[in-house]
């Protein structure tokens, strides 16, 4: 299994690489892996150098701009391990953590098939606005939420946002209140993120939070 | 006293000014007077900044260098408070980012190589037993530099815009795109100002080792701290270019547009990474040398024996030094290398703990066979050779590259390079000042004082760094500002932090203990140690003219072979100044040669240069108009005085 791993600052991009393009799978910061089969890590950089270390994977390779280097590992037991960057990459090269997911096969595949959905529809009335609140701000400037016209890709892919444990590269515990948190004010949380302020009136925001929290 | 004249400098005496005054008189109070009067640096301000004299010059080298580095410890202490809890809230991560970039900047390029070229400015010119130090003006402006180039960087961080891109700078992080500002200009241009004054040194000390020793000290008499700086001197004429290089190029990508390391446009950001470690592995030996040096040379005094293996020394020193370039892919075993070529600098870096090992021998062999008497230095020797040890195991093991890819750019590496720069360099410095500050005084140091010193600092020390290893084993990278407190790190990181209190009131301690001998110190005599090299031979502190006599050397421990008095060469003018100079091989006296006079030139040099790197962090333009007043130093001084030797 091939993954395409690109090194942000200072969040990472995952491509599940596949033949067929609808199996395709683009993610962010959480990388999941079937247990006991080799995989392998294809690894690049957009701006600057980083570096990926699972300390109970696998040791550093770098994600170099221009040049591409790969990790072979496998994982043996199910689990979830802690990586961060490792090479030295400005500001926020302290907040630049990831995870990587082992299950067992089966469960690996039924996650992948989810992932490739695109996002549902919101039925709840406040989810609608919520969604509504989403497509009409900035945001849709810079992510991207399959199954909605919002299609950037300067920073993390949110489709399935809530399926995923941590925001902001490992920064803070996936939840309501941190959700609210950074969206409002992401510069206090990790100064200098490639992510500006957003002003959103107090209801429209508890809208977004459902919205978003309700991407599983 | 003997007098041994030499036949050729008797010969080059009756062809040319067969009347002038000369040293051979027997009065020593009228040769005293006359030699002050030639050699003395003038007093007050004028004296002061156009003084010649390599010991005044050593002296405010080494004071300027050991300011840095409190400096720098205090950058330490900041970051140290910041990382004592999870989240920490002392200082963000913008200046976090600037504080461990000047840490490691301040630390590698103003302190540890500076402080090593300060000490033999000032003591190896007295261990030849000559004069000055070769190219005495040149020296002069190698201090100016060094210092302009260490207010500036320092400066700009005050400032708020110190560099943030850590002490190596990797590109594209340092590149126009990702550091706008001047930040990384600083940096880049501190090192064009530190490479150009020890560049400098470099040169003076080769030449005066090679063409100044006192007659009869023959290349197997050389005394080891010499041998050390030779290697040393050379090692930086051959690896400091390349980081120059290096960042010329990268001060041209983002001042002039140039795309050197940029890959969009055909560059190469691993270029950068040769460039930089070409010139960063063999700094780590050109860091440690030095010091290995200080150690041979004051075992004896310490252990009553000569050094034992003297001959093994010098050709571990001369190995460590070719062998120290073979080594700097082992930084970037992380990156993109070819099977080969790692397995080739793995088996290099395993290859250099063989001198290194055999050093140690000989150093233990010395102190187990003589009789050791444990003063403050001799304390820090010990000292040393523990850390040492456990810093050159963890080497290995990061030589190692399915470990290194563990440990890289972790804590542990952290911890391995202050194992191996404050154990290996800074323990025999600190042991190195104890023992020559009655030379650059006049007055011991305390001792009661020294002892407290000691043991704060190797066990403090100990403390504070053999924890990171663990750090860095659990996943803590390094240049990190924060973690978060699932991690768990917390605990150890906190007494990390508070044994890095005890390191730092070590240094506190030691600077008071320097303060305090200063005026209080028990005066010292010309040889307190008991030891064997040439500068025990003169007054405590030397006379401007360092030797009344220039001495003769007979024997490879001189002031033991010779013990009621050295014999002496004489002839050399006493009405202006003069060295003799002697063969590389056989140290025969060859010529006299002049030796210059004090110069305002080399100042005015050092800031005209200072104005034209200063002013080319803004603008290209800088080079064109900065070259004037440059061009203008120059060339008054090295105007023609009249006389046929051209002076340096
Ligand atoms: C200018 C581009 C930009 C805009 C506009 C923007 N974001 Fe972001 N966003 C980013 C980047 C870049 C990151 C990654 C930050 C990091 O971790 O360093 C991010 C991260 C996030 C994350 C965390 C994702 C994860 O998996 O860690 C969420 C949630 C998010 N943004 C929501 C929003 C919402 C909602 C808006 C609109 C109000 C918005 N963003 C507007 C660029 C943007
Ligand atoms: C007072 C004792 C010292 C303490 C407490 C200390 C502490 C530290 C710490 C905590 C870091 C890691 C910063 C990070 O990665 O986030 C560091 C880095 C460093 N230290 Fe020290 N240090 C001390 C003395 C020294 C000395 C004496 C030297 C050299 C002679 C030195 C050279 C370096 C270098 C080169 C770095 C790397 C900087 C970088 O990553 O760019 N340190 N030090
Ligand atoms: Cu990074």
């Amino acid at each position: 299994m091939t993954l395409q791993v690109t090194g942000h600052q200072w969040w990472w991009e995952i491509t599940y690489q596949d033949p067929s393009p609808e199996r395709v799978l683009r993610t962010a910061n959480e990388i999941h892996i079937p247990t006991g089969r080799p995989v392998r890590l294809v690894l690049n950089s957009t701006d600057v150098i980083h570096s990926m270390w699972v300390p109970n994977l696998f040791g550093k390779r770098d994600l170099l701009p221009g040049l591409q280097t790969v990790i072979d590992f496998q994982a043996d037991k199910p689990g979830v391990y802690r990586g961060q960057c490792a090479e030295f990459c400005g500001l926020q090269h302290a907040r630049m953590g990831f995870l990587v997911v082992a299950e067992p096969p089966e469960a690996f595949d039924a996650w992948r098939l989810a992932q490739l959905r695109a996002a549902e529809a919101p039925k709840e009335p406040e989810r609608q606005r919520g969604e509504q609140v989403f497509l009409r701000s900035s945001c849709i400037m810079c992510h991207q939420v399959r199954g909605t016209p919002s299609a950037g890709r300067v920073g993390p892919e949110l489709t399935h946002l809530a399926t995923r444990q941590f925001i902001a590269a490992g920064t803070l515990p996936m939840n309501r209140g941190n959700l609210a948190g950074w969206i409002t004010d992401p510069q206090s949380i990790k100064p200098g993120a490639n992510m500006p302020m957003t002003q959103i009136p107090p209801r429209d925001l508890q809208d977004l939070v459902s919205y978003l929290e309700g991407l599983r | 006293m003997s007098v041994t004249e030499s036949d050729r400098l008797k010969e080059q005496e009756e062809r040319e000014d067969a009347g002038a005054p000369r040293d051979s008189t027997a009065d020593e109070a009228e040769l005293h007077r006359v030699l002050s009067e030639t050699w003395g640096t003038k007093p007050g301000f004028w004296g002061w900044i156009t003084t010649v004299d390599h010991k005044l010059i050593g002296r405010r080298y080494i004071a300027t260098t050991f300011f840095f580095l409190f400096l720098a410890g205090l950058a330490a202490m900041v970051m140290r408070a910041q990382l004592a809890q999870p989240e920490g809230q002392v200082v963000g991560p913008d200046l976090y980012n600037q504080l461990f970039t000047m840490h490691g900047t301040t630390m590698m390029f103003l302190f540890a190589v500076s402080v090593m070229e300060a000490v033999a400015v000032f003591i190896i010119p007295l261990v030849m037993g000559t004069r000055n130090i070769a190219f005495p003006r040149l020296n002069a402006f190698s201090y100016w530099v060094f210092l302009f180039g260490g207010v500036m960087v320092w400066g700009a961080f005050f400032l708020n815009i110190g560099p943030d891109v850590g002490w190596f700078a990797y590109v594209p992080l340092s590149g126009p795109e990702f550091s706008p500002g001047k930040r990384a200009d600083f940096w880049a241009q501190m090192i064009t100002f530190t490479e150009v004054a020890a560049l400098a040194v470099a040169v003076e000390l080769i030449v005066t080792i090679l063409k100044q020793r006192a007659p009869g000290m023959t290349l197997d008499r050389i005394p080891l701290f010499a041998w050390a700086m030779l290697v040393t001197a050379f090692m930086v004429m051959f690896a400091m270019p390349s980081v120059m290089v290096g960042s010329s190029m990268l001060i041209m990508d983002r001042l002039v547009g140039t795309h050197f390391f940029n890959p969009a446009e055909g560059g190469d950001v691993l270029l950068w990474q040769h460039l930089f470690w070409f010139f960063g592995h063999p700094e780590v030996y050109i860091i440690f040398v030095p010091a290995s040096g200080m150690i041979s040379v004051m075992l004896p005094a310490f252990t009553r024996r000569p050094v034992f293996g003297h001959l093994a020394l010098v050709l571990s020193v001369i190995s460590i030094g070719i062998l120290s370039f073979g080594l700097w892919v082992h930084h970037m075993f992380v990156t993109a290398l070819p099977q080969l070529g790692e397995s080739f600098f793995t088996a290099s870096s395993m290859l250099i703990a063989i001198p290194n090992g055999i050093q140690i021998f000989c150093w233990v062999a010395t102190i187990v066979s003589g009789k050791p008497r444990y003063a403050t230095p001799m304390l820090f020797i010990i000292g040393f050779i523990i850390t040492f040890v456990i810093g050159g195991l963890t080497g290995v093991m990061v030589a190692s590259v399915p470990l290194d890819t563990q440990v890289h750019d972790s804590y542990f590496v952290v911890a391995h390079f202050h194992y191996v720069l404050i154990g290996g360099a800074v323990f025999p410095l600190l042991g190195a000042v104890y023992y020559w500050f009655p030379k650059f005084t006049g007055r011991m140091m305390s001792e009661r004082l020294g002892r407290w010193n000691f043991w704060l600092a190797f066990l403090g020390f100990n403390a504070a760094f053999f924890p990171m290893h663990l750090l860095g084993l659990w996943g803590m990278p390094r240049r990190i500002y924060t973690y978060q407190p699932e991690l768990n790190w917390g605990d150890m990181n906190l007494f990390v932090s508070l044994a890095a209190v005890v390191v730092f009131a070590s240094f506190a301690l030691f600077l008071w203990n320097v303060l305090y001998s200063l005026r209080h110190g028990e005066p010292a005599g010309d040889n307190p140690w008991d030891a064997d090299t040439l500068e025990w031979a003169t007054s405590s502190p030397p006379p401007a003219y360092n030797f009344a006599h220039i001495p003769v050397v007979t024997a490879r421990e001189p002031l033991w072979a010779e013990r009621r008095a050295l014999p002496v060469a004489v002839g050399l003018r006493t009405d202006m100044r003069e060295l003799v100079i002697t063969s590389v091989t056989e140290a025969r006296p060859e010529l006299r040669e002049s030796s210059p006079d004090p110069s305002i030139w080399p100042l005015i040099s050092a800031i005209a240069l200072t104005g034209l790197f200063i002013g080319s962090i803004f603008t290209p333009w800088a080079v064109v108009y900065g070259s004037i007043p440059l061009t203008i130093a120059l060339t008054a001084w090295f105007w023609p005085k009249g006389d046929k030797e051209d002076e340096a």
